[in-house]
């Protein structure tokens, strides 16, 4: 590997973690960054790549009070960033069963399930917290529609880290019905695949199983010629 | 212009190549004795002096990378004799370590089956490799496709010394898998005919890869996640505790697994479980960096059910194989190591070195692609350098658009693009900076097709297994693996737990571990399982105060100019 000729001078940049002055390199993410002070996280990491919405994170810069969201494993510092963790949101799931999530002709499982969606009054808050950048306000009104196939959609890159959740005027934790949404959708009104059926079928009548005891006797160098 | 001016010229150069490549079709691919020869020299599998013989245990004389040998090796971080076992916490059937897809179905298959079930989980429930996995999940259910031809792409693969048992399990209760998941809500991708939108991956011969957008995993686990929440609100007897993971697995006088130590990663309080069956399904190693590998791994994955089930006498198989997936972010430094999809190669992306040359077929099964990669930048000198230090060659994402349509990588591969946007690269348009990082592993816990281990009232299932794959696994049969031998497991688990009398509990086994320990003279090993990585910055500790986890010579960010200064 050929060395790099001059290594480059490191900037520090300020950032105020729960209001805790610190001098962090530049370039790091938050989490890093948070690491480089000294923590030695146990909440708000998970998969470290901006897949499961452990590490969400609130921040707003020292001159401008604008609210920003952000991924900390996702997201680098900059220069005057005041952040906060939030590890964990409460929430409160609805009971049901997928057997009865199949939806019944004019009717709205998703209202059934979470009426109060119903005082969602598109203020578009959840939207602007999203660090995902869903149209989160829009898979509220599709719920409320009863267009699962749009709930499915605009809410399916979904990590349910809360974000929206804390910023709801309403309470309201859209995330939570999305997640009833998209299994509703996934088992009942998802076309079935007749192919996987029928191989399943085939599987359990045994009609592999004399070739598969073959295969698995074969000999090695008789199994790399085939 | 998100790339610095001296990666610059060589990402011209790939355009520029980019016409010519695309009229003449990919490199054909490696002959299997060049192949050899290639894994041979240049894969981290093979260096010699990263290895070492196993001075203790079950499968004492065979061999183990360094970093996971020490963690093997190492002492209980509890002492037998202050603990009181008969003060027992949880009383239960099932008791199951670790709840990513291995385990939730662990969880949700002894439930069904009649066992009263407990979850351990180190971080969140589902925060684990999991929920990261994006390409997809491997099953033979077209009409082109069988289990056999599926056996032999899994054989190949693994170098045909997978455990012809336990590959018969994955490749025939694979279409199954993809039915239950639809079942309990998985949302898979579909063709407009309705049959499964299915690509092709690394050393497999048929299109049988399963996909979720590029959020497989993330899928799969949510809906696994809720389930397991339905139930439990429903009354059903599944339950779990979060931030407390098993530290070490109790026995008793009949020498049956019978319950774990956990402890409460925050409060440090320890809870006594005592359970007929136990399913270990902690995953995988990667954040003990071995070789100073950056990984794609999530933060808890760091070997403990091989620790636990180890220190119990469970022999563990092809521990000296890890797999390192060829496209590893290397650049920008923020992201170094994290998982470039396999899917961006399906979809018809190649990797070309710094003069935009191609050097290898982009589908080559992982350890030979990987082991190319490597020789072009290390023998060869043709990687790119960043200006951090890292080696890095190019991946030709923008050939996707051009092969299949525009618009084609915003919707495969919507994960990817906002990962580099994130970083104001656009992928579609630009080629990305990738190499070998540490993913997976590919030996573990020995297991029988019903994911009993020789160890009796012992599960294993997931990546914490080993000779599904032998040495090397294909894309898409991890996953595959987890819900097979997780299903499996818990299954087993339930029947086991309806069988079994229980005896005393002891911890016994600890007592004669340390023994062991003593008189192969590693009392000074670490303690282990090591539970989660440290990468606090140690600069200036109080001295004498004991942080949580090891410290890590390995540092998050992976921007080697600014490590820890
Ligand atoms: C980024 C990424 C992408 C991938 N893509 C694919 C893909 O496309 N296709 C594919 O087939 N495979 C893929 N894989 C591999 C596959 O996802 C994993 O091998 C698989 O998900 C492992 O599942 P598991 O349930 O065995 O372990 P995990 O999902 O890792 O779950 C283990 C859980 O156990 C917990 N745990 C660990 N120790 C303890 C303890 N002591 N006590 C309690 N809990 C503990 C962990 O924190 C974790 O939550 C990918 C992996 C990664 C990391
Ligand atoms: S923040 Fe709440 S009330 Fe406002 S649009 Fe979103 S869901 Fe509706
Ligand atoms: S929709 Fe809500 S929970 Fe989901 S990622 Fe966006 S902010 Fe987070
Ligand atoms: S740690 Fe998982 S999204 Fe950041």
């Amino acid at each position: 590997m050929a060395k790099v000729a001059e290594k480059e001078k490191v900037q520090m940049v300020d950032i105020f973690i729960m209001d805790k002055h610190y001098q962090v390199p530049e370039g790091l993410t938050i989490q890093a960054a948070l690491e480089y002070c000294g923590y030695n996280l146990i909440r708000s990491v998970g998969c470290r790549s901006g897949f499961c919405g452990a590490c969400a994170t609130i921040y707003c810069f020292k001159n401008d009070p604008q609210l920003r969201y952000a991924l900390a494993c996702q997201k680098a510092v900059e220069p005057d960033m005041y952040l906060t963790q939030i590890p964990f949101f409460p929430t409160a799931e609805a009971l049901y069963n997928v057997e009865d999530l199949e939806p019944k002709e004019g009717e709205n499982k998703l209202v059934e399930l979470y009426p109060i969606i119903l005082t969602c009054f598109g203020c578009n808050n959840c939207t602007k917290s999203c660090p995902q950048d869903l149209e989160v306000m829009e898979f509220m009104s599709a719920a409320i529609r009863g267009d699962y196939e749009k709930v499915y959609e605009k809410s399916f890159d979904c990590l349910m880290c809360g974000l929206c959740a804390a910023r709801c005027p309403q309470g309201l934790q859209p995330y939570v019905m999305a997640m009833a949404g998209r299994r509703l959708r996934g088992a009942y009104l998802a076309p079935k695949s007749q192919h996987n059926l029928d191989r399943v079928k085939e599987i359990e009548e045994g009609r592999f199983d004399a070739e598969m005891e073959k295969l698995k006797q074969m000999p090695t160098d008789e199994l790399r010629e085939l | 212009m998100p790339y610095p001016a001296s990666m610059e010229e060589s990402k011209r150069k790939v355009e520029e190549t980019r016409p010519k490549r695309l009229e003449k079709g990919l490199l054909s691919r490696i002959p299997a004795e060049e192949r050899e020869a290639l894994v041979n020299k240049f894969h981290p599998d093979y260096k010699k002096e990263q290895f070492r013989e196993l001075r203790i245990g079950p499968s004492k004389g065979s061999r183990a990378p360094l970093e996971i040998a020490d963690l093997l090796e190492g002492n209980s971080r509890i002492d037998p004799d202050r603990i009181d076992l008969d003060k027992v916490d949880f009383d239960v059937d099932v008791l199951v370590v670790g709840c990513g897809g291995a385990g939730g179905a662990s969880a949700l298959l002894a439930e069904e089956n009649g066992a009263n079930v407990l979850i351990s989980s180190k971080l969140r429930l589902g925060d684990a490799n999991t929920i990261g996995a994006q390409a997809g999940t491997q099953a033979c259910d077209r009409p082109n496709d069988s289990p056999a031809i599926h056996y032999l792409d899994a054989m190949g693969g693994g170098h045909y010394v997978n455990v012809p048992e336990l590959v018969e399990a994955l490749v025939k209760d694979s279409p199954d898998v993809i039915k239950w998941l639809e079942s309990l809500g998985v949302n898979w991708d579909k063709e407009p005919d309705n049959s499964y939108h299915e690509l092709s991956g690394g050393g497999a011969s048929r299109r049988r890869l399963h996909s979720c957008k590029d959020y497989t995993g993330l899928e799969e686990m949510r809906v696994i996640r809720d389930e397991i929440r339905q139930r439990n609100l429903h009354g059903k007897k599944v339950d779990w505790v979060e931030f407390e993971p098993a530290i070490e697995l109790i026995m008793d006088d009949k020498g049956q697994v019978a319950g774990a130590i956990l402890m409460d990663l925050e409060t440090r309080r320890m809870t006594i479980v005592r359970a007929k069956a136990v399913v270990i399904a902690a995953g995988g190693m990667g954040r003990t960096h071995i070789q100073g590998f950056p990984t794609t791994n999530h933060y808890g994955a760091t070997a403990d059910g091989l620790v636990l089930a180890y220190r119990v006498g469970c022999p563990l198989v092809h521990m000296d194989t890890m797999q390192y997936h060829p496209t590893g972010a290397a650049f920008p430094p923020q992201i170094l190591g994290f998982l470039v999809t396999e899917k961006v190669r399906t979809l018809g992306a190649e990797i070309v070195n710094g003069d935009g040359e191609q050097f290898v077929h982009p589908l080559e099964a992982r350890d030979t692609e990987a082991s190319a990669e490597i020789r072009e930048c290390k023998e060869r000198g043709k990687g790119v350098n960043t200006p951090t230090g890292e080696v890095g060659l190019w991946l030709d994402s923008p050939m996707i658009d051009i092969l299949r349509g525009q618009g084609t990588v915003a919707r495969e591969l919507p994960a990817m693009v906002r990962q580099f946007g994130r970083f104001n690269i656009d992928m579609a348009k630009e080629p990305v900076l990738v190499y070998p990082t540490l993913h997976y592993q590919n030996g573990g816990i020995v297991i029988k097709a019903d994911a009993s281990t020789p160890v009796p009232g012992l599960f294993a299932a997931g990546e914490c297994e080993g000779g599904v794959h032998g040495r090397n696994r294909l894309i898409g049969n991890s996953t595959l693996d987890l819900f097979v031998f997780g299903r499996r497991a818990g299954r087993a688990a339930a029947q086991w737990a309806k069988e079994v009398k229980l005896g005393k509990l002891t911890l016994d086994h600890v007592r004669k571990w340390q023994r062991e320990i003593k008189e192969a003279g590693l009392e000074e090993m670490p303690v282990s399982p090591m539970l989660l990585p440290n990468y606090a910055n140690q600069d200036r500790p109080v001295p004498g105060f004991q942080p949580l986890g090891q410290v890590s010579p390995y540092t998050p960010f992976g921007d080697r100019a600014i490590r820890w200064i």
